[in-house]
C-alpha cells in the first residue's frame, strides 16, 4: 500500500469481495431494486420487541447472510467493521456481542460502510488482517425516534428531507486476485459549508462528496473516463443536483455517470422526498444491485464515495452547521 | 348550521395562518405551536380573544390560541377573586380539564398502543 | 473558533445561495388550502360537540371544559390507532394547531417513549413537544396576570 496523495492510498495488490448480505424493509422493497435484495421483511418490527432490537438483527442477518454467500463461517472472519447511526453504535455492538467476531466499531454516519470498506481493505493489504466483514444498519423509526420526532407524531416532511432506509448490508472482504476487488481507498475531511437544515442533508453533505472524488481522481491520476459510474451514497435528488454542479465548476463533466444511491433506491416510491438516506442506505445499494453489476462485468469500474451527515440533535439545537464527510473507494469488476 | 360554517372558516383560517408561519418562517411545528399559544393569550389579555369565542365558538376554543385564552382568563378571574395569589392559580385551574385529559389519555393509549412507525 | 472548514468564506456563501436557490420548495398554496380545510373540519366537528354540550345544560362558559376533554380524547385515541401521524404528514398544522394535534404529541411521545418504561420513559417523556406550550403559555399568562394586578383594574 501506498500513499498516493491527501488521504488517498493506492493497495499493493487488490482486496476481493467474497460475498454481500442485504436485508431491507418493506418500503425499500418497493423501489427499483426491490427485487434485488437478499431478505425483504414484511414489516419494520419483525416480531422485535422494539425499532432498536429489530435493526440490531437486521444487522445480524445481514452478515450471516454475506458469510453463507462467501461459503464462510463466522469463525472466519479476524474482523467485523462497521457502524450504525445510534448512539454508541447499539445496533452493530449489540449484533457484534452474538455474533463473536472482534469487532471495531465506526462513525461516520451514513458514509460508515464506505468508511469500513476502505479501512478493513487497508488492513488486509497491510497483511495483518485475513478476513474481515464490514456491516451497516439504519432503520426509519429507530433514526426518527433520535434524530426528529415520536414516529406517531402528525408531522408534514419537508421536500428536502430524505427518508432513512430500514435495512442493513454487508459484505465479506479478503486478500485474493480474482473477483470484485477494491484498489484505491480515499478517506474524507469533515466539510462544513455553514448549512444549518437537518431536514436538507444532501446539501449539507454534497461539498464533502465532491472534496472526496476531486482529491481521489487526483491521488489515483485518474480522470471520471476511467469510470463507469460515481456512485454517492446518499445526497438525495436536491444533494446529487449540487454536487453535479460543484464538479461543473471544478472543470468535471460528470453527467449521467454522477449517480446517488438515496436517489436510486427509492425511484418512483412515495413520500420520501428527496430519496433515501442512512447507513443501510449506500450498504443495499452497493451489496444489492451495484456488486452483482460488477461480479458479471457489467460494470468494470466504479468509483464509490459514501457520503455522511455527521449532526446529531443536540448540536441542532445548540445552533450548530451540520459538518458533512464523505469516503471514496475504487472498485473494479471481476 | 351556521355556528358549524363560522367554526369552519374562523378555526381553519387560523390552521392556515400557522400553515404560513411554519412554512415562510421555516419553523418547526412545536415553535409554531407556542407561538400561538402565547399569541392567544396576549389577545385574550388585550381583550379581543373573548368576542372572537363568542363570535365562532368551538372555531375559536379548539385551536391552540384557545388555551392560551384560557389561560389568562383563568389568571384574571382569579386575580378578580382572590388578588395577587390569583396570578398563580388562575392558569392551571382554567386549563386543568385539558392538561389532565391529555395525560391520563395519553398515559392510557401508551399502555394500550403499540407506535407503527 | 471558525467552525466552516478552509475554502473561503466567498466559495460558502456562493453555495449556500445556490443551495437555497435550488432547494425544492414546500407547496404553499396546497399546504395553506389542506390546512385550512383539515383545521377548519376538526374546529367544526368541535362546534358539534359544543353545541350538544349546550342541549344538554352547559353554558358557553361552562361547555369549554368538557368540549377539551372531549377533542383531546379524541386527538388521544386517534394517535393510538395510528391515523393522526397520517392526517398530519397531509395537513401540517391544519391538524397540530387544534387541541387534537396538542394530544397528539402528547400520546405520541407518551406511546413512544412506553419502551424505556413507565417512570423514566412514559413519564418523563410526556411532555417532551407539548411541555413548551404550556410552559410559554402559563408564563406570559402569569405576566398578563401581573399587568392587570398592577393596574388595579380588576379591583372594584
Amino acid at each position: 500500500m501506498s500513499r498516493v496523495g491527501e488521504g488517498t492510498y493506492k493497495l499493493a495488490r487488490p482486496v476481493v469481495l467474497m460475498g454481500a448480505g442485504t436485508v431491507v424493509g418493506p418500503k425499500e422493497s418497493l423501489g427499483p431494486l426491490g427485487k434485488s435484495f437478499d431478505r425483504v421483511k414484511a414489516t419494520d418490527l419483525e416480531g422485535a420487541a422494539t425499532w432498536e432490537k429489530a435493526e440490531c438483527a437486521f444487522l445480524a442477518e445481514a452478515v450471516e447472510t454475506a458469510l453463507r454467500k462467501a461459503a464462510l463461517d463466522t469463525a472466519d472472519l479476524d474482523v467485523l467493521v462497521g457502524g450504525d447511526l445510534l448512539n454508541q453504535l447499539i445496533s452493530f455492538n449489540f449484533a457484534a456481542r452474538n455474533l463473536g467476531i472482534p469487532a471495531i466499531g465506526l462513525s461516520s454516519a451514513c458514509a460508515t460502510y464506505a468508511e469500513g470498506i476502505g479501512l478493513l481493505a487497508i488492513l488486509i493489504d497491510g497483511g495483518k488482517v485475513g478476513k474481515g466483514a464490514v456491516v451497516t444498519s439504519s432503520h426509519h423509526d429507530t433514526a426518527e425516534r433520535q434524530y426528529r420526532y415520536p414516529t406517531e407524531l402528525g408531522v408534514q416532511r419537508s421536500p428536502a428531507s430524505q427518508w432513512t432506509v430500514t435495512g442493513a448490508g454487508a459484505m465479506v472482504l479478503s486478500g485474493g486476485e480474482a473477483g470484485v476487488r477494491i484498489t484505491d481507498v480515499t478517506f474524507g475531511r469533515v466539510i462544513d459549508h455553514g448549512l444549518k437544515d437537518p431536514n436538507n442533508m444532501g446539501a449539507a453533505m454534497a461539498p464533502a462528496a465532491v472534496d472526496t472524488i476531486r482529491r481521489h481522481l487526483r491521488g489515483t491520476r485518474t480522470t471520471l473516463a476511467d469510470y463507469d459510474l460515481v456512485v454517492t451514497g446518499d445526497l438525495g435528488r436536491h444533494g446529487l443536483q449540487l454536487a453535479g454542479e460543484l464538479l461543473e465548476q471544478d472543470g468535471y463533466r460528470p453527467g449521467a455517470k454522477l449517480v446517488d444511491c438515496g436517489v436510486r433506491i427509492f425511484d418512483g416510491v412515495p413520500d420520501v422526498d428527496c430519496g433515501g438516506s442512512g447507513a443501510a442506505c449506500s450498504a443495499v445499494v452497493f451489496g444489492g444491485d451495484l456488486y452483482p453489476r460488477l461480479a458479471t462485468g457489467k460494470l468494470q469500474r466504479i468509483l464509490f464515495a459514501g457520503t455522511g451527515s455527521l449532526h446529531s440533535p443536540l448540536t441542532f439545537q445548540q445552533g450548530e452547521t451540520i459538518p458533512g464527510i464523505a469516503h471514496a473507494v475504487t472498485v473494479e469488476g471481476a | 348550521m351556521e355556528s358549524y360554517l363560522i367554526a369552519f372558516g374562523v378555526g381553519g383560517a387560523m390552521c392556515a395562518l400557522a400553515q404560513l408561519v411554519l412554512d415562510l418562517g421555516k419553523l418547526t411545528p412545536a415553535v409554531v405551536m407556542v407561538l400561538f399559544v402565547v399569541l392567544g393569550a396576549l389577545a385574550s389579555g388585550l381583550g379581543v380573544y373573548a368576542p372572537l369565542v363568542k363570535f365562532a365558538g368551538a372555531g375559536a376554543l379548539v385551536p391552540l390560541p384557545g388555551f392560551g385564552h384560557a389561560l389568562v382568563q383563568g389568571v384574571l378571574e382569579d386575580v378578580r377573586a382572590q388578588g395577587f395569589l390569583g396570578i398563580f392559580t388562575g392558569g392551571l385551574r382554567a386549563t386543568a380539564a385539558g392538561l389532565k385529559a391529555g395525560i391520563v389519555f395519553g398515559f392510557l393509549m401508551a399502555v394500550i398502543f403499540r407506535p407503527r412507525g | 473558533m471558525d467552525s466552516q472548514t478552509r475554502e473561503t468564506d466567498e466559495e460558502h456563501l456562493n453555495y449556500r445561495r445556490r443551495a437555497r436557490q435550488t432547494e425544492p420548495k414546500r407547496p404553499l398554496a396546497r399546504n395553506l388550502l389542506v390546512a385550512f380545510l383539515v383545521g377548519g373540519a376538526i374546529c367544526a366537528l368541535g362546534q358539534g360537540v359544543f353545541n350538544f354540550l349546550l342541549t344538554v345544560g352547559y353554558t358557553p362558559k361552562t361547555a369549554a371544559a368538557p368540549l377539551s376533554i372531549i377533542m383531546v380524547f379524541l386527538g388521544s385515541i386517534f394517535t393510538g390507532v395510528g391515523v393522526y401521524d397520517r392526517l398530519g404528514k397531509l395537513a401540517g398544522m391544519g391538524s397540530a394547531l387544534p387541541v387534537t394535534g396538542f394530544a397528539n404529541s402528547i400520546t405520541s411521545a407518551a406511546m413512544e417513549a412506553r419502551r424505556e418504561g413507565f417512570i423514566l420513559g412514559l413519564g418523563a417523556r410526556l411532555f417532551t413537544i407539548a411541555g413548551p406550550v404550556i410552559v410559554f403559555g402559563a408564563t406570559t399568562a402569569f405576566l398578563v396576570g401581573i399587568v392587570f394586578w398592577a393596574a388595579g383594574t380588576l379591583h372594584r
